[in-house]
């Protein structure tokens, strides 16, 4: 066994749970994890080597092949393609003499399509070999690979420092917070640590009913109540306990929880400790997308810190008997490990399958213990609303909703970026807020949610009328709704874990059928069929990945229909142009005869 | 004794033990509740959908859903069977199945139901993707063409020492079973036939004992899928 990979096993203990972390840290040393090396982690793990790969393969991230020395993940949402991703990708084809998908002959440059990286405010965005490369124009794609050619590497790349945490010793990245607006909850002034000062005068169940009395609701975009989250969790009689944060944020659209991360990662871990000790945790977990992996050194040194003040470890923030730690787990680019038991089991170093409900994560969850999973945002809520106090919470916001949301807002704005607003703020005032140009759509909360035409813009964002996790995709007047529509599916295709069958397959046959439509080879019974088939998604799945995979066919239907119609024959029942040339093209070449020549 | 339990399927009163899954619990009172992936005394993986009934207004599996007292379950309505429709139309589309050339024609469920279902053609076009053979084993080979990725094989054939002989590779539509060479080197004549049995369809099977049950003789010949269970209890 390669000694490499013997030390990893070692510094993990054998352990099968942390599989994860085994493959990502071989993938670090030998660039990817080969069958051999697959076959000598699944002996040392007493499992199948078909169990190791069944990991590996599931994950963008992973390759059981070789990568090139460079491996470049050039951003393919939606907001990527509309800021000029389609030129900077010629560019780095012809500079690389690569295509997407593949190696260059000379083993130096990988180039890969990858979902959302959580940078739609600076696209187009790509991730080499860690490093993120945000606001890549045709200039910088030739300069980076002439460089990289040269012996160069992607850190010697960065030519500017972001704002911000940004520009600290631990990050140093070119990424920009965008941090447009700072709102009283999540973005307003705190002083380091002393909630924790709070808490270790208050009894669990006085943290747990505050936090129901402030009617939080979970900010990753179900919004289930959060005090009745830990509440249920407490009820286990299970002495062993999680917690597990959320920072998955995968949907494409979203990137409020990088700017927590960089700017204010001390309110999120001191949101975990009190979290963990209102349900009586063992450990909390900060699950992290790989996307962010350049923010780890600098949540680390936070973490030590937080060390060395007492306020983890034995008795942790001067609570006698609480006994915690936080420790963080990456995933590997997998946007359904977003669902909570997706990503439980990706903690488990499992392939990121949504378990059955019921029994939930609060019951059954991490290593079959009682676990609570919530986002980043809302554990911020809840330090500022044990040290406010939940009325002072419940001021903000609208009747149902409280508090704060922090929007992710790209695409067609003069002012991309995040801002923390009151909820009950209507659509129309958002886009004004951002500096909308000529907005025609906006996809609400990503593409799992609803894409809405002026006829909506005057809703009011909460959970009474309009919710969202947060993601605000602007579409302006230039743009096409049918290649939105296009783009939001295909995501759906490649993120879906393939469980549920309606979910692995029926979107490749709506993306197929809408294709249809954009070719300009529909009916009018294709519309019809879109909204039959798509209708059954939502009944048929497990998880609001597969349950929500057509909303922005169904959604896209109902507000532009007129763009659909203008794109089919009308009047007839049958596509009626059939081009035999174009049929017969594949036969003439096998042949090698051709009837016209 | 066990606990019974109340509830109604379709307007019909029902019985069952307590701690039953719906499928069991319908199976128990003659109502069939159609199932792919479900196969008894292994964990329900609610992964095939083909059970979706509605319970108390919400669509659920009734393979992963323990039955409740006063449980209202729809199963026999429009709605829900032009799901089920879907799913298996959806099932013949994403695979390639030439049922006069197969092997599991008329022992296969994914077939059984299509004629249940009165399935002329699938309302879906075909997209005839590539999908490839494993034939590498002594014992047994998998045809991917065929595969449902029921996940069956995955969560029941395990080897002596409790290894997965087969598990998922990929994810989203180009997932497919990937068989352990090793372990699957080392099964046994009746280990391989168990694997066989094991699959709903004709994706897994024995080398060299193809075709063994004459026409007339096979599981689905007489009657529909789900006709013993409707027989056993009127």
């Amino acid at each position: 066994m390669n000694s490499q990979v013997k030390s990893i096993m070692e510094k993990y203990g054998n352990d099968p749970t942390r599989l994860m972390d085994i493959l990502r840290d071989i993938t670090s040393e030998l660039g990817y994890v080969s069958q051999k090396e697959s076959a000598s982690v699944a002996e040392q793990l007493k499992m199948s080597t078909v169990d190791v790969e069944q990991t590996l393969s599931f994950y963008h991230f992973f390759s059981e092949k070789p990568k090139g020395k460079f491996n470049i993940y050039l951003n393919d949402s939606l907001v990527a393609n509309m800021m000029g991703r389609a030129e900077v990708a010629e560019a780095f084809e012809k500079a690389t003499g690569s295509k997407f998908g593949g190696v260059s002959p000379d083993g130096l440059f990988g180039l890969f399509n990858t979902s959302c990286i959580g940078m739609n405010d600076q696209e187009p965005a790509a991730i080499i070999n860690g490093v993120i490369f945000p606001k890549i124009t045709t200039y910088r794609v030739r300069e980076l690979i002439k460089s990289f050619r040269n012996g160069k590497t992607p850190n010697d790349m960065i030519n500017s420092y972001g704002g911000g945490q940004n520009q600290s010793e631990l990050i140093k990245s070119m990424v920009t917070n965008n941090l447009n607006r700072r709102g009283p909850v999540i973005f307003g002034d705190y002083e380091k640590g002393s909630v924790l000062q709070k808490i270790a005068k208050m009894q669990p169940k006085e943290i747990i009913d505050e936090v129901k009395n402030s009617n939080l609701r979970g900010r990753g975009g179900a919004g289930f109540p959060t005090g009745l989250k830990w509440e249920f969790c407490t009820k286990s009689l299970e002495k062993t306990k999680y917690l597990i944060c959320n920072a998955d944020e995968g949907e494409p659209g979203t990137f409020k929880d990088r700017v927590i991360l960089t700017e204010i990662p001390h309110l999120l871990f001191e949101g975990m400790i009190l979290a963990g000790y209102a349900i009586g945790a063992k450990e909390g977990i900060l699950y992290l997308r790989l996307e962010y992996e350049y923010l780890q050194n600098h949540l680390e040194n936070v973490l030590n810190r937080f060390r060395e003040n007492g306020w983890l470890g034995q008795n942790a923030s001067g609570i006698k008997g609480f006994n915690y730690d936080i420790r963080i787990q990456f995933g590997a680019g997998a946007y359904v490990c977003g669902e909570e038991s997706a990503l439980i089991e990706s903690c488990e170093g499992k392939r990121g399958e949504p378990r059955n409900r019921p029994p939930f994560p609060v019951q059954v969850g991490y290593l079959n213990k009682p676990t609570v999973v919530n986002n980043v945002e809302t554990l911020c809520s809840t330090v500022k609303i044990i040290m406010n106090g939940a009325e002072w919470y419940k001021t903000m916001g609208t009747k149902e909703t409280s508090g704060t949301k922090l929007l992710s807002i790209s695409g067609d704005v003069k002012y991309p970026g995040v801002f923390e607003i009151e909820w009950g703020m209507s659509v129309r005032e958002m886009l004004e807020m951002s500096g909308a140009i000529d907005p025609i759509a906006v996809q609400v909360g990503g593409p799992s949610g609803r894409l809405i035409g002026e006829n909506e813009f005057d809703r009011t964002i909460c959970y009474e009328d309009l919710p969202t996790g947060g993601a605000m995709i602007v579409i302006g007047e230039e743009r096409n709704i049918l290649q939105v529509v296009k783009n939001f599916t295909e995501f759906f295709i490649e993120e879906s874990c393939g469980s549920c069958a309606p979910c692995r397959y029926l979107t490749v046959i709506l993306r197929n059928k809408l294709q249809k439509i954009i070719d300009g080879k529909g009916i009018a019974q294709d519309i019809n069929d879109l909204i039959s088939w798509g209708t059954q998604m939502k009944k048929a799945n497990r998880c609001g990945l597969g349950q929500t995979a057509a909303n922005p066919i169904l959604t896209s239907i109902e507000n532009f229909r007129s763009e659909y119609e203008a794109k089919i024959e009308k009047g007839k029942d049958f596509y009626s142009r059939f081009d035999m040339d174009a049929a017969i093209q594949e036969s003439c070449r096998a042949v090698g005869r051709f009837p016209h020549a | 004794m066990n606990e019974k339990i109340k509830f109604s399927i379709d307007g019909k009163e029902c019985t069952a033990d307590k701690g039953t899954n719906l499928v069991d619990a319908a199976k128990a009172n003659g109502i069939y509740i159609p199932t792919l992936c479900h196969l008894e005394g292994v964990k329900p993986a609610g992964s095939c959908r083909i059970c979706n009934v509605k319970i108390n207004g919400r669509f659920m599996t009734a393979c992963t859903t323990e039955v409740a007292q006063g449980m209202v379950i729809e199963n026999n309505t429009a709605e829900i069977q032009e799901l089920r429709n879907i799913i298996v139309e959806t099932l013949f589309v994403s695979g390639n199945h030439f049922c006069p050339a197969c092997e599991k024609s008329g022992n296969c469920d994914l077939q059984a139901l299509g004629y249940r279902f009165k399935m002329m053609v699938p309302r879906f076009p075909y997209e005839f993707e590539e999908k490839l053979v494993d034939a590498e084993s002594p014992k047994i080979f998998i045809d991917r063409n065929r595969c449902i990725l029921c996940k069956r094989c995955v969560r029941s054939i395990k080897s002596k020492d409790g290894k997965s002989i087969f598990a998922i590779k990929g994810r989203g539509h180009k997932a497919m079973i990937n068989i352990d060479h090793e372990l699957a080197n080392r099964m046994t004549d009746e280990e391989a036939q168990n694997a066989m049995d094991t699959c709903p369809v004709g994706s897994i099977l024995r080398k060299e004992r193809g075709y063994l049950d004459p026409i007339g003789r096979r599981k689905f010949d007489r009657q529909p899928i789900g006709s013993e269970i409707e027989q056993a209890i009127k």
